[in-house]
């Protein structure tokens, strides 16, 4: 597969230390190490007993956080930090629905679910996907926030229908800003599919083509299971996904997703949560595969855990498992629940719904557990300190 | 009137109990959020409905609506319901 490298975007390799933000079901913890990666300390709770499914650095200052929390009595809410934890203020208005008209009924918000900043030439401008399916944005590093009206008004993409169907209202599955261009957007929403912006938000196009479903669609544009969405940052015409119904990629000269697991072994199968790619080669991508059979019970495949790394786009997958357990662990890794560092070699990360959050600092050939005894991890995102 | 908050809204009023004003349910939740920026939200929702798991009493008695009319000396209990195993 022909792909266009940006030599002038591509970083160097991180040498600083490395901050793991791990959000779960009974608040945030920060796992924290020096350069070497060997000797993690953690950090928190904190908003102990809040439900945080994300927590985000932002790579444009090293120093903001922004936290997506709720507790199962109070609202969803968003905290943001400007010294790295150490202290919080709540934004001064959080993400909401407009409140309908007398007589129509109005959307109201579950939770907050996935935090990502925008593009590098707009410093403090931060998007925020929302359950059920909504978009807002923040132009004031998570302070206000304003809805993004071409999604939330727009009746293709937030159907009330469905909305209401996945446990904890229909959710997203990734927001990304091309890195050449802050009006082109993408993205992925469960039950619905990829979109792309062009003018940063305003309006969406599907991009399913290729894309497989298990069940009837009205619109073979709309309604396709995303699960996880990423753009490659040095291949920006390059997307992959873990969807419902498998593993593909998107080079957008061919026009449509490919489904790259068809290659993984047949006893595994390559239904997941989530997807993470090599920040410097965009051939490079992890997944870590569930259990897609029968019922669906949302474990790791046997109880045998394991990562699959491809480094050729898709062509071939290698299964990484030195390290974790052999046999009856039954935890998952959910969509958000997997990270990648920019050292090198890659260290690659994931939370388990059992508390655990690994680490490996050979780009997943071993695998060590950094921390036990956490509650059922939601997210993990690596990040470098400034 | 007396307002006795739950733990869960500590980290916004502070104390177990303070005093607002209002003619309705709605002014005085509002008068509490001018004070206390943000309690309002984790409470009622954008459609102003009370949050599913938050029950309000007025007098020892639920209040279903935030139009709910107010008298300096009722006394309102906002109680995070007991849910979960």
């Amino acid at each position: 597969v022909a792909v266009h490298l940006d030599a002038t975007r591509a970083p160097l390799p991180s040498t600083g230390e490395v901050v793991l933000l791990v959000g779960t079901r009974k608040g945030a913890f920060f796992l924290r190490s020096d350069r070497t990666r060997t000797d993690w300390q953690l950090h928190g709770p904190h908003f102990l007993g809040n439900i945080v499914h994300h927590a985000v650095l932002d790579p444009r200052d090293g120093r903001t956080i922004l936290v997506a929390a709720r507790t199962g009595h109070l609202g969803p809410t968003i905290f943001r930090s400007t010294d790295l934890g150490e202290t919080w203020q709540e934004a001064a208005t959080p993400p909401r629905f407009p409140k309908a008209a007398e007589g129509e009924t109005g959307r109201k918000m579950q939770h907050v679910f996935w935090l990502a900043p925008g593009h590098v030439s707009e410093p403090g401008v931060w998007y925020a996907g929302v359950a059920p399916q909504g978009l807002f944005r923040s132009e004031d590093a998570g302070v206000t926030w304003e809805g993004v009206a071409g999604f939330n008004q727009n009746a293709n993409l937030v159907n009330v229908d469905m909305q209401d169907v996945p446990p904890g209202a229909a959710t997203f599955s990734g927001i990304i800003v091309d890195p050449r261009d802050a009006r082109h957007m993408y993205i992925g929403l469960s039950g619905i599919g990829v979109f792309e912006s062009t003018d940063q938000g305003a309006s969406w196009l599907p991009l399913n083509k290729g894309c497989q479903a298990d069940w009837p669609l009205e619109d073979p544009d709309y309604g396709y299971d995303t699960h996880c969405l990423r753009l490659h940052p040095l291949s920006p015409d390059r997307l992959y996904q873990q969807n419902h119904c498998g593993i593909y990629r998107l080079d957008r000269a061919e026009g449509q997703w490919v489904r790259i697991g068809e290659a993984m072994p047949r006893e595994t199968g390559d239904i997941g949560f989530p997807i993470v790619l090599h920040p410097r080669d965009p051939d490079t991508a992890w997944v870590f595969p569930m259990d897609g059979t029968s019922v669906w019970p949302r474990t790791n495949v046997a109880g045998k855990p394991a990562a699959y790394v491809t480094r050729n786009a898709g062509e071939t997958w290698t299964r990484q498992d030195n390290g974790l357990p052999r046999q009856q662990a039954w935890w998952n890794v959910k969509r958000q629940g997997m990270s990648v560092d920019a050292h090198d070699p890659i260290g690659v990360y994931f939370g388990t719904t059992n508390g655990e959050v690994w680490g490996s600092r050979d780009e997943g050939q071993t695998w060590t557990c950094l921390v036990r005894d956490l509650p059922e991890v939601f997210s993990v995102e690596a990040a470098e300190l400034a | 009137m007396k307002v006795r908050v739950p733990t869960h809204l500590r980290a916004y009023i502070g104390s177990a109990e303070v005093e607002a004003r209002g003619a309705s349910l709605d002014e005085a939740l509002a008068d509490l959020d001018r004070r206390y920026a943000g309690v309002r939200f984790r409470i009622v929702d954008e459609q102003d409905d009370i949050r599913e798991h938050i029950k309000i009493f007025v007098n020892r008695r639920q209040v279903l609506t935030l139009a709910t009319p107010l008298h300096p000396t009722d006394t309102i209990q906002i109680v995070a319901a007991l849910s979960g195993g």
